[in-house]
C-alpha cells in the first residue's frame, strides 16, 4: 500500500514538472466567458475567435478559458486565477466584467487586459466592441419589408445602451420603409436562458409579431419562429440550421482577426491600451447571407450594407426625434456622436413602449 | 436472496460521523473513473481540485471569501430548519439586506461622512433582512400560508426591486446608463485583512456568527426550545413552548444573517450595487446547511468544503482544461453520495432470503 502511494506521489511530481516546462516558453493568453462555449451565440463566437487565434499562432501561444463565469463577485477571482496561472494577456468577454477586470488590472500592472463592450480603461487595460447597431439598421430595413402584420418582435436582454441603440437603429430603418411599423419589446433580463428566450418569442408571436429579432444569445427564438412559420434574425452566430426557412440574416461576431492582431502586438511587445469600436468596415462583425427573402429585398440589404461600410449611410443620421416628440440634440454634426450612441438612454419616436428605469 | 434497507431501531451515531467521509471517498472514486474516461490524469485532477487550492495564501483567502456568505446564510437557515420552519427565501433576504445597506452608501457618496457609515450599513442590512423574512413568517403564523412558497416568491420581488434601483434612481450618473451604482466610498467598504488579497472583515464576522449560534443552540433555553419544537412538536406543546413565536424568531434571525451577508458581499468583494450580486448564495446555502447537518461547526466545514470545490474546480479548468460541467457533475455526485450515505444513519442493509420468507408466511 505504502509503495503504491509513493508511486502515485512520484507520478504527480513528474507530471507537474513536465507541464511546467512545456508551458514556460509560450505566451499564455486567457479568456473569461460569460456563457458556456456551447451557447451557440455570444460565448460560442468568442471561442471561435480563440480557436482562430490558436490556429494562427498556436506554436507561439497557449490559450486557456474559463466559461460560465457569473458577472458578480466571482469574476474578479476568475480573472485573477488566470493571472496567477501565468496568463499575460487576458480577454474578458462581457460587459459585467468591467470593474473586476479593472481591479485586477490595477493589481497586476505587468499583465495586459482586454475588456469587451465596456468603457473603463487603464494603461494595461484596453476595451473592444463592435458597432452592431449598423447591422441592426440593415435588419430593420429587411424586417419592415418582410413583415405582413407590420409588427416586429424584439427580445431584449438588458436595457443598456448597446441594446437600446440596437432597437432604435432597427426602428429608424424600418420607419423609412413603413412609417407605421410597430415593435413589441420583451426584456428577458438575461443574456442566455433558452427557456426564457423561447417564452419571449412565443409571447411576441402571440401579440402579432411576424418577424422576431433578439439581443439574447441562444437560438431558442429562432427555433420557435421556425415552428410557428414566422421569420427571424439570428444573433451573434450563424443560426440558419435552427431555421433554414426562417433566418433572414444574422449579425455574426467575428472576433478572430481582432484577437490575432492583439496577440501579435503582445508578442511583438507593441501592445498598448486602446479603445477599439469597430464597424462593418473594420470586420469586427459581419452579416450572414441574406436568405428567405425576395431578390429586391436582398438587393436593398446588400446596398445598405455597402453604403454603411463605405461610410455613406449612418444609422443615427439627424434629425432624430425622441419618443417624447422632441428632436434629439445632434452632437456629431449631421449625426449623433459616439458618446450619444454609447450612452443611449432613450427610444426614438414610433416606439410605443417605455424604456425600463426611465 | 436480496438486499433490502431495514429501518434501524435508533439512529446510528457511528454512521452519522463517518457517513460524510464515506461519501467523500465514494465521490473521489467516481471522479477518478470519470477523469480517466475523459482522458485526464485523475491524480493531477484531484490534486488541482483538493490540494492545490490549499497550498497558497491567495487560494486560501479566496476559499474564505467564497465561504463567508454561504456560511453566514446557512447558519441562519439551520435555525429555521431545526425549528421546522422552511425558509427557502434567503436569497431574497440577502438581496434586500444588500439594498438596504447600499442605501446609506449611495446617500453618503461623495460627502465627508465619517466612520459610522459601514457599521450603520451593516445594522440596517441586518434589520431589513429580518423584516423581509418576517413577511412569510407572519403570513405563516397568522394565515397558515406555506412559508416555503411565500419566502421563495419574495426572492423574485427582491431581485426586481434591486434591478429597478440600479437602473433607475441609484444608477451611476457617470456610468453610461449601465445598471450599477457608483463605486462605494472607502468609508462604506468592508476593510480587507491582508494586503494584496481579498480576505475581508466579513469572514471574521461569519466566524463570530458560527460561535454565537453554537452557544445559542448548545447552552441556552431558546436553543433547546428550537431543537425540541423541530424534533418533537407534540412534546414541545406539552412543554409549553410557543412554536409560532419560534417561527417568527428563527425567520427573523436567518433573515438578519442573510441580509448581513448581502451587504458584506456588496460592500466587500463587489464594491458597488449591481444586478447579479449573488450567484445563488441563498440557495446554495440550503445545501450547505444540510451538508453541515444543521450544526454550526458542521456548516462551517461544509461551507469551506463547498468553497474549496468551486476554487478547485476553477483551477482544474485552468490547469487541466477540465470543462466546467465536470465541476458541476462533481458537486452533484458529492451531494448525491452524502444524501445516500445519510440514509444509512436511519437504515441498514440486510440480506433477505426469499424462501425463508415464504415458509415464514405459511407458518
Amino acid at each position: 500500500m505504502r509503495k503504491s502511494l509513493l508511486a502515485l506521489a512520484a507520478g504527480l511530481l513528474l507530471a507537474g514538472s513536465v507541464s511546467a516546462a512545456s508551458a514556460a516558453d509560450k505566451l499564455k493568453v486567457g479568456f473569461i466567458y460569460l456563457g458556456p462555449i456551447g451557447d451557440l451565440g455570444w460565448t460560442y463566437q468568442h471561442d471561435v475567435g480563440r480557436q482562430a487565434l490558436v490556429k494562427e499562432l498556436g506554436d507561439k501561444i497557449e490559450t486557456t478559458y474559463l466559461e460560465n463565469v457569473p458577472e458578480g463577485p466571482d469574476a474578479e477571482r476568475s480573472i485573477e486565477q488566470l493571472v496567477r496561472a501565468g496568463n499575460k494577456l487576458i480577454f474578458t468577454t462581457s460587459f459585467g466584467y468591467m470593474d473586476p477586470t479593472l481591479k485586477v488590472a490595477k493589481k497586476y500592472p505587468n499583465v495586459h487586459f482586454e475588456h469587451a463592450t465596456g468603457y473603463k480603461r487603464n494603461p494595461n487595460m484596453s476595451t473592444y466592441s463592435a458597432k452592431w447597431y449598423q447591422g441592426r439598421y440593415i435588419q430593420g430595413l429587411i424586417a419592415a419589408k418582410m413583415s405582413k402584420s407590420g409588427v416586429l418582435g424584439y427580445i431584449g436582454s438588458f436595457p443598456i445602451p448597446e441594446v437600446v441603440s440596437g432597437i432604435n437603429a432597427t426602428m429608424l430603418a424600418a420607419q423609412t420603409i413603413n412609417p407605421n411599423i410597430k415593435v413589441k419589446i420583451i426584456w428577458a433580463n438575461t443574456w442566455f436562458d433558452p427557456g426564457k428566450e423561447a417564452d419571449a418569442a412565443k409571447a411576441l408571436i402571440d401579440q402579432g409579431a411576424d418577424v422576431i429579432m433578439q439581443h439574447t444569445d441562444s437560438p431558442a427564438a429562432m427555433q420557435i419562429a421556425s415552428e410557428r412559420g414566422k421569420l427571424a434574425f439570428g444573433q451573434d452566430s450563424e443560426m440558419i440550421k435552427f431555421g433554414p426557412k426562417t433566418q433572414l440574416t444574422s449579425i455574426l461576431d467575428t472576433w478572430g482577426p481582432y484577437y490575432i492582431e492583439r496577440v501579435k502586438a503582445e508578442l511583438a511587445g507593441t501592445w498598448k491600451s486602446e479603445d477599439t469600436w469597430g464597424g462593418l468596415d473594420s470586420h469586427m462583425f459581419a452579416m450572414a447571407p441574406y436568405t428567405n427573402m425576395p431578390d429586391d429585398v436582398k438587393k436593398m440589404a446588400e446596398d445598405a450594407q455597402a453604403a454603411i461600410t463605405a461610410g455613406k449611410l449612418h444609422p443615427f443620421k439627424c434629425p432624430i426625434v425622441g419618443q417624447d416628440g422632441k428632436p434629439v440634440e445632434c452632437k456629431g454634426g449631421d449625426r449623433l456622436d459616439d458618446g450619444q450612441i454609447l450612452g443611449m438612454n432613450f427610444y426614438v419616436k414610433g416606439i410605443d413602449d417605455k424604456l425600463p428605469g426611465k | 436472496m436480496q438486499l433490502v434497507l431495514e429501518k434501524r431501531a435508533e439512529r446510528s451515531g457511528t454512521i452519522a460521523l463517518v457517513s460524510p467521509l464515506i461519501a467523500i471517498g465514494l465521490t473521489i472514486v467516481t471522479m477518478v473513473i470519470l477523469f480517466a474516461i475523459l482522458g485526464k490524469n485523475p491524480l493531477l485532477a484531484l490534486h488541482a481540485y483538493f490540494i492545490a487550492p490549499l497550498t497558497d495564501s491567495y487560494s486560501l483567502q479566496e476559499i474564505a471569501v467564497k465561504a463567508t456568505p454561504l456560511v453566514m446564510i446557512a447558519i441562519g437557515l439551520s435555525l429555521c430548519y431545526l425549528a421546522n420552519a422552511w425558509n427557502i427565501g434567503a436569497e431574497g433576504q440577502f438581496l434586500i439586506g444588500a439594498v438596504a445597506g447600499s442605501w446609506i452608501a449611495v446617500k453618503t457618496q461623495g460627502t465627508d461622512a465619517g466612520a459610522w457609515v459601514l457599521p450603520a450599513m451593516l445594522v440596517l442590512a441586518a434589520a431589513a433582512g429580518a423584516l423581509y423574512a418576517l413577511i412569510p413568517a407572519i403570513c405563516k403564523v397568522r394565515f397558515g400560508a406555506s412559508e416555503i412558497l411565500t419566502s421563495l416568491m419574495l426572492v423574485y420581488v427582491a431581485d426586481l426591486f434591486l434591478d429597478y434601483l440600479v437602473r433607475g434612481p441609484w444608477r451611476d450618473p457617470h456610468g453610461f446608463n449601465f445598471p450599477t451604482t457608483a463605486e462605494f466610498d472607502p468609508v462604506a467598504t468592508v476593510p480587507l485583512l491582508i494586503e494584496g488579497g481579498r480576505l475581508h472583515l466579513g469572514s471574521i464576522i461569519a466566524l463570530l456568527v458560527v460561535a454565537a449560534v453554537a452557544i445559542l443552540l448548545g447552552r441556552t433555553i431558546k436553543g433547546f426550545e428550537i431543537r425540541v419544537v423541530g424534533a418533537a412538536p407534540r412534546a414541545a406543546r406539552f412543554g409549553g413552548f410557543n412554536a409560532n413565536q419560534l417561527i417568527i424568531l428563527t425567520f427573523a434571525v436567518s433573515g438578519a444573517l442573510a441580509g448581513l451577508a448581502g451587504i458584506i458581499e456588496v460592500a466587500g468583494p463587489i464594491g458597488h450595487l449591481q444586478p447579479g450580486i449573488s450567484p445563488g448564495y441563498g440557495f446554495t446555502a440550503i445545501i450547505v446547511a444540510f451538508l453541515g447537518r444543521l450544526n454550526p461547526l458542521g456548516i462551517l466545514i461544509a461551507g469551506l468544503f463547498l468553497a474549496l470545490t468551486f476554487i478547485g474546480g476553477e483551477q482544474a479548468q485552468i490547469a487541466m482544461k477540465i470543462p466546467l460541467d465536470v465541476t458541476k457533475v462533481f458537486q452533484g455526485i458529492l451531494l448525491f453520495y452524502v444524501l445516500a450515505c445519510d440514509s444509512l444513519i436511519l437504515y441498514r442493509f440486510k440480506l433477505v432470503f426469499p424462501n425463508r420468507q415464504v415458509t415464514g408466511g405459511a407458518g
